[in-house]
């Protein structure tokens, strides 16, 4: 690393990239946060498994579970992986992530609750071939 | 008193005695002082940073599309046409594999990162090979999969629920196999050219890249196969 851009990366304490970071974390702590995020992700993938097929969860509620799983996981990727956290030099990366969840959302949603209604509302099948012919 | 002083953090709460950067909150707004990147005089932020920033939206992007083939494949997952549907052709245990590829792989890639930050050639290029071929093991699991299914008759072409089904898994298929791509040629280039900053930062992009196919892959198998499952 050339001196320049360490003497900038010294100053860039108010904003900080996603990812790793050069901070003077010690290496120990880096690791930890690593494990810690790997095992918490093992359990919530195996919590998701185990749910798919245990009988203590009334049926229509597995879904909801998986996606609670699944939501919390991802949380844990983001956390201790990808390094996005609420810290106020962060406040970039979470709106970036914020706006890209408003997007994902309306995708989503926007599509379920469109094509439900679609459906809903569809002529039988039968009968509209009956019209074609 | 000035003000200033009042909302000052004390002394003691310097960087090393706040973990939770709380004594930083006060300067957040005001710019942090004249000294501080991208706040006034302290000029614009580093390389890395703005890398790091961008590589980021292109994720967020990544991710949008994404969206949109599982948005699809959620409203046709009961459109079957009559064929066989996902409890028929997901196999639990394969999935419950690939999982385990693919996450162990973005904890390997996470520890390459830890090497790199304290310049362990050996270190790094050992974690990267894990990470590489963790991901080989799931693509090849991915491949054997697709090839299963096709051979059954129940190709892309067989109803809308198996066309979206490919599309949705082929397209992180894809994805993982350009991320391989890319991860031999980073080790390559860390071995040839070392721990330059240019590597460095494309070092930070690869593992931003493989820790978002991970949490890709976590909404995957959730949607895909689990909730597949189910219905």
């Amino acid at each position: 690393m050339s001196d320049r851009d360490d003497a900038v990366q010294r100053l860039d304490t108010h904003d900080v990239g996603p990812g790793p970071q050069v901070a003077e974390e010690p290496v120990r702590d880096a690791i930890l946060s690593c494990v810690i995020g790997f095992v918490l992700a093992v359990l919530l993938t195996v919590g998701s498994f185990y749910t798919l097929n245990t009988k203590a969860i009334w049926d229509p509620a597995i879904p909801v579970a998986l996606a609670v799983l699944a939501v919390g996981q991802i949380g844990i990727h983001l956390v201790f992986f990808l390094h996005i956290t609420t810290a106020p030099d962060n406040t970039n990366n979470v709106l970036a992530l914020a706006f890209g969840v408003l997007i994902v959302a309306l995708i989503l949603g926007g599509s379920f609750w469109i094509m439900a209604h679609l459906d809903a509302n569809m002529m039988p099948m039968d009968q509209l071939m009956r019209m074609q012919r | 008193m000035t003000t200033v002083d009042r909302f000052a953090p004390a002394a003691p709460f310097g960087r090393d005695h706040d973990p939770y950067k709380l004594g930083r909150r006060g300067d957040a707004g005001r710019g942090g002082g004249p000294a501080a990147t991208g706040h006034g005089e302290g000029g614009p932020a580093s390389k890395r940073v703005i890398v790091g920033y961008g590589f980021w939206i292109f994720l967020l992007s990544d991710i949008v599309m994404f969206a949109c083939f599982f948005a699809a494949h959620a409203v046709l997952q009961t459109a079957t046409a009559g064929g066989p549907s996902g409890r028929e052709l997901f196999d639990p245990t394969r999935v419950a594999i690939e999982t385990a590829c693919l996450l162990t792989s973005s904890f390997t890639c996470g520890l390459s990162a830890v090497a790199t930050r304290v310049r362990s050639l050996a270190w790094t290029q050992l974690a990267l090979l894990v990470t590489a071929l963790l991901g080989a093991a799931f693509l090849y699991f991915e491949i054997v999969e697709f090839v299963g299914l096709v051979g059954r008759g129940a190709g892309p072409e067989r109803s809308a629920f198996l066309s979206s089904f490919f599309a949705v898994v082929g397209l992180h298929g894809l994805h993982v196999t350009a991320g391989l791509l890319w991860l031999w040629t980073m080790m390559a280039q860390v071995l040839v050219k070392g721990f330059r900053p240019n590597i460095l930062r494309r070092l930070l992009c690869f593992n931003l890249f493989w820790h978002a196919l991970d949490i890709i892959w976590v909404a995957l198998f959730t949607i895909v196969y689990l909730i597949g499952e189910g219905r």
